[in-house]
Formats: structure tokens, sequence, C-alpha cells
């Protein structure tokens, strides 16, 4: 068992202030263990994106203690990758400067993406390569098709090592072969570099597939009805997906979200 | 330039210019309309030549009068635009006394002007100035509030102060509103150059036609208008072609 990254105890949260306030997030309590695939589904509205933000420290809790990596989490976290379902990529910047954005914010590549840049580029190009971009590199997004710019989204979020990656629905937009394509490419990414990933989606088979263990939320506000370890033995294969085992795993989810709209 | 862009885009509003010519001179030909109500082109261009030195001398004090009003009007535009995009209190603060000095007619405070300064070309830079400030800023405020909510999460995320945020994204984002909006400035700032000098100037294009009219010299008023006419296309022209230039990416899909 390996350390906790990320814990949360009671922790609540609201978007405005006094008699306006909407609760998003209701006494959630969980942990994350480093290195740890967490995938967090449930029905539309229900706070998963505020829960990221919440993580992230880009929100600030109503009430509860929320701390990361042992320290409570105040501000901005400052290294966290982030993507969302559109990859939201600049529409001025070839892909691979997109993907070098994060080295020009986040220290200590900051002050050494100037007189370093070849070297950035090179492993920029690099991690392009690996999800399978080779020759794209110089294209401005809108050259490439909406697989493509969440590939490049994926490294932009990947580019500076961060400890933890929060993907938004990040497959959300695509079809369905693509999007099985880059399930594959996020486990090995994962495999390899042992990120602690969250994920939101509202793709329950996705949940399955990628995760170790998939948090279930209730409608707003959310807190967390059920937490489901997955078994599943890794490295795991998209015939998997095709088992009476991972079948069960998905309809006893399915029937945890179905219940709530009764 | 290629046969493709010369039939498409060079041609028809050169033909379209010249069928409009020659429709006015058929007109005032086939009605004999007076010279004193509406001058034929012909009698027009007749001006024009006649009296090309003055109309020269005075069309360059209109030029450099709107250029350095609107280069003004550019800067302070850009910097109050960003400040207003910045935070919402400045948006607040700012917005009803510039919406409000925006309705005031430029025409009522030439006279002011020209009392504080005297006739001369700063009236006319201060009006030119004051035309053409407001699209400037309202564009590239706007344009720095469409900066995408989940871009700048994933900035702050990193720990992207505001600054970075506005230099990486806010502000590239908001250029091509700039230079849409220095399109309308450059022909207001015109507008509020000629305007000025019309109220009180000793020079320019708009003195140029005042006095033509209190002299009945209507061909020489006309000559004015197109000469004002000619100029307002240029300008647009050139800052069109900067604003292609530099947000290329904006026009993605049109001409790629
Ligand atoms: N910026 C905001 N201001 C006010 N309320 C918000 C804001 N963002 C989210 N909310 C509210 O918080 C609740 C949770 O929103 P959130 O975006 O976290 O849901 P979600 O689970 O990600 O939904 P979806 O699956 O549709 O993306 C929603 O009911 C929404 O109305
Ligand atoms: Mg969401």
């Amino acid at each position: 068992m390996q350390e906790a990254l990320v814990v949360l105890e009671n922790v609540s949260l609201a978007y405005g202030k006094g008699a306006s306030a909407t609760k998003a997030i209701d006494d959630v309590t969980l942990t994350i263990r480093k290195g740890e695939f967490v995938a967090v589904v449930g029905p539309s509205g229900c706070g998963k994106s505020s829960l990221m933000k919440l993580i992230s420290g880009l929100h600030p809790p109503l009430n509860g203690r929320l701390a990361v990596d042992g320290k409570p989490v105040t501000s901005p976290l400052k290294s966290v990758g982030m993507a969302f379902q559109s990859s939201n990529l600049l529409p001025w910047r070839s892909c691979i400067d997109n993907v070098l954005l994060p080295l020009e914010i986040v220290q200590p590549h900051r002050s050494k993406i100037r007189s370093d840049r070849d070297k950035y580029k090179a492993k920029a190009k690099g991690l392009l390569e690996s999800v399978g971009l080779t020759g794209f590199t110089e294209q401005f997004p809108w050259q490439l098709s909406g697989g493509m710019q969440q590939r490049a989204s994926i490294c932009r979020a990947l580019i500076h090592e961060p400890e933890i990656l929060m993907l938004d629905e990040p497959f959300g937009a695509l079809d369905a072969f693509t999007r099985e394509e880059l399930w594959c490419t996020l486990r090995d990414i994962q495999a390899q570099r042992k990120v602690t990933v969250m994920l939101v989606t509202h793709d329950l088979r996705e949940a399955v597939f990628l995760a170790d263990t998939v948090y279930v939320m209730s409608n707003r506000p959310g807190s967390i009805l059920k937490k489901c370890d997955v078994a599943l033995p890794r490295p795991r294969d998209l015939e998997v997906t095709y088992t009476q085992e991972f079948q069960n795993v998905v309809h006893e989810l399915r029937a945890l979200i179905g219940r709530k709209h009764q | 330039m290629n046969r493709e862009d010369f039939t498409h885009q060079v041609l028809p509003p050169a033909l379209f210019t010249l069928v409009l010519f020659v429709g006015w001179e058929a007109i005032c030909r086939a009605f004999v309309v007076p010279v004193t109500i509406l001058p034929a082109p012909s009698n027009i261009f007749d001006a024009l030549w006649e009296f090309r030195a003055a109309i020269l001398d005075n069309s360059w004090v209109t030029l450099w009068t709107t250029l350095v009003g609107f280069a003004l009007a550019t800067a302070f535009g850009l910097l109050l635009g960003i400040a207003v995009g910045w935070h919402k209190s400045v948006y607040a603060a700012v917005y009803p006394v510039l919406i409000g000095f925006n309705s005031v007619p430029k025409v009522a405070v030439v006279p002011v002007l020209i009392l504080w300064f005297g006739l001369g070309e700063i009236p006319a830079i201060i009006t030119a100035f004051l035309i053409s400030f407001f699209p400037i800023v309202v564009n590239v405020a706007t344009g720095l509030a469409t900066t995408e909510p989940e871009l700048e999460d994933v900035l702050r995320a990193l720990g992207a102060s505001k600054l970075d945020v506005m230099r990486k994204v806010g502000i590239p984002r908001s250029l091509p509103y700039f230079f849409g909006s220095l399109k309308v400035a450059i022909t207001l700032a015109f507008v509020g150059a000629v305007v000025s000098e019309t109220v009180g100037a000793n020079k320019g294009i708009g003195k140029l036609m005042l006095d033509a009219q209190a002299a009945f010299q209507v061909s020489i008023v006309f000559a004015g208008l197109l000469v004002l006419a000619v100029l307002g296309i240029v300008l647009y022209a050139a800052t069109a072609l900067i604003e292609k230039r530099f947000t290329g990416w904006a026009f993605r899909g049109q001409n790629r």
C-alpha cells in the first residue's frame, strides 16, 4: 500500500455566498494514493468537475479538511496537469508550442525555457510521438482532427511531469474507436510514469477499464455513494472489456446511477 | 497577384465604381443639373486637377492629424481595454462614464478645444482621438472576456498568475478583436479630424471644403468629398491588411 497523496475529510463546496449559495459537494471523504488511477462517475451536474477544481486548489472548500502531500490546500497546487472535453489548444500556436505552454509557467522550467528551448522541444516532440502525433508537431490545432487535438491536449497536461493528472471527460467528444485507442494511450502513459490520475467520465466502461478505484457520486449536492475497487489485473487489454467480470462491475455501477432517477 | 485574385477581388469593385461614376455623369448631363447643385464627375476631376496643389497640401494636414489622433487612440484604447478586462471593478467604475462620454456628439466639443488650444491642428488631433478610442476599448475588453474558463483553469492549476494568463492567452486572444476595431477606429478618427476642421481650423480638407462652400465653388467641395472617400478607403485597407498580417490564425478556413 502506497502513501496517501490526496486526503479529503468531510469536505463540502458551495458556489456563491449566503442564502443564494448552491451546494455542489457535500461531505466527501476520500483518499487517493500516490500513483493511483481514480475515476469519478455520477449523474450530470453532481459536482464531478467541482471536485476536480477543489482538489486542484482552484476553488476553496466550504468546510472540511483537504490536504495534498500532507499540506492543506489553500491556493492552486502549481503543478497539476489538466485536460478537458474540449482540447482548448491555442489556435495561434503550433501543436508543439501548445504542448510547451506549461513550461513557460511552471518553475523551474519557466526560467530555463529560453536558454534550453531545444532540449525542451525535443522532450515535447518525444511526448507527442509517444501518443502517435509524429509528423504533426509543427501543425496548427485546426489542422488536426478532434482526436489528435485531444492527444495534444493530454501531452500539454503531461509535459511538466505533474504529480497529479486531472482529466475532465477528456474523451467525451470522440467517436468510439478513437476513444478506445486513447484509453490504451492513457493506460500506457499512466503505467509508464506512475502518475496519479483523476478521471471524470460519463462512460462507465471507460472508468472500469482504466481505473483502480471508481467513485460513484450522488445527485447534487454530490457525495460519494460508493467506492468500487476494480480488481481486474494489469496490464489490461481491450479484450478485458468483453469478459463477464468486467461486465459485472459495469452493471453494478450502472444500477447505482440508475437508482437516483427513479 | 494571380489571375484568380484579379477577377475576383480587383475587377468587381473597379467595375462597380466605374459604373457608378458613368451613371452619375449621365444623369447630370441628361437632366442638365446645374454645377452649383450637383457637379458631374468630369467637373469634379477638373477641379481636382486645377486645385491639386491646395488639395494635396490640405489633404496632407488632414491625413497626419488623423493618424496622430488614431495612434493616440490606439495606445490609450489598448491600455484602457486591458484595464477594463483585467478586473470587474475597473469595468464597473469606468463603463458608465465611457458610455456617457461616447454619447456626447464630438462636434459639440470642438469649440471648447479651439478655445483651449486655438485654431490649428491640435483640436483636430484631439477630436480624432476622442471619437475613435471607444470601439478599441470595447473590443479589447470583449476579447479578454472571451478567454475560456477551462483554459484559465488549466493555467491557474499550474500556478499561473493573472498576468501570466493575460500574457499567454488573454492578449493574443483579443488581438483579432483589437485589429478588427482598428478598422472602425481609423474611419472614425478620419471623420473626427474632418468634423473638427469644418468647425474651425486654418488647414485641412474640412477647412478647404468650408471655404469653397462659402465661395460657391461646389465642384471643389465635391472634389474634397472625393478625396475624403479615397483617403478613407486607403486607411481602411491599410488597417485591414495589418489585421490579416497579425491575426491570420483567426481567418483560418477562409483562405487556407
Ligand atoms: N461557477 C459556478 N458557479 C455557480 N454554480 C456552479 C458553478 N460551477 C458549477 N456550479 C453548480 O455546481 C453543480 C456541480 O457542477 P459541476 O460542474 O461540478 O457538475 P459535473 O458533475 O461536472 O456535471 P457534468 O457531468 O454535467 O459536467 C451544478 O449544479 C452547477 O449548477
Ligand atoms: Mg463537468
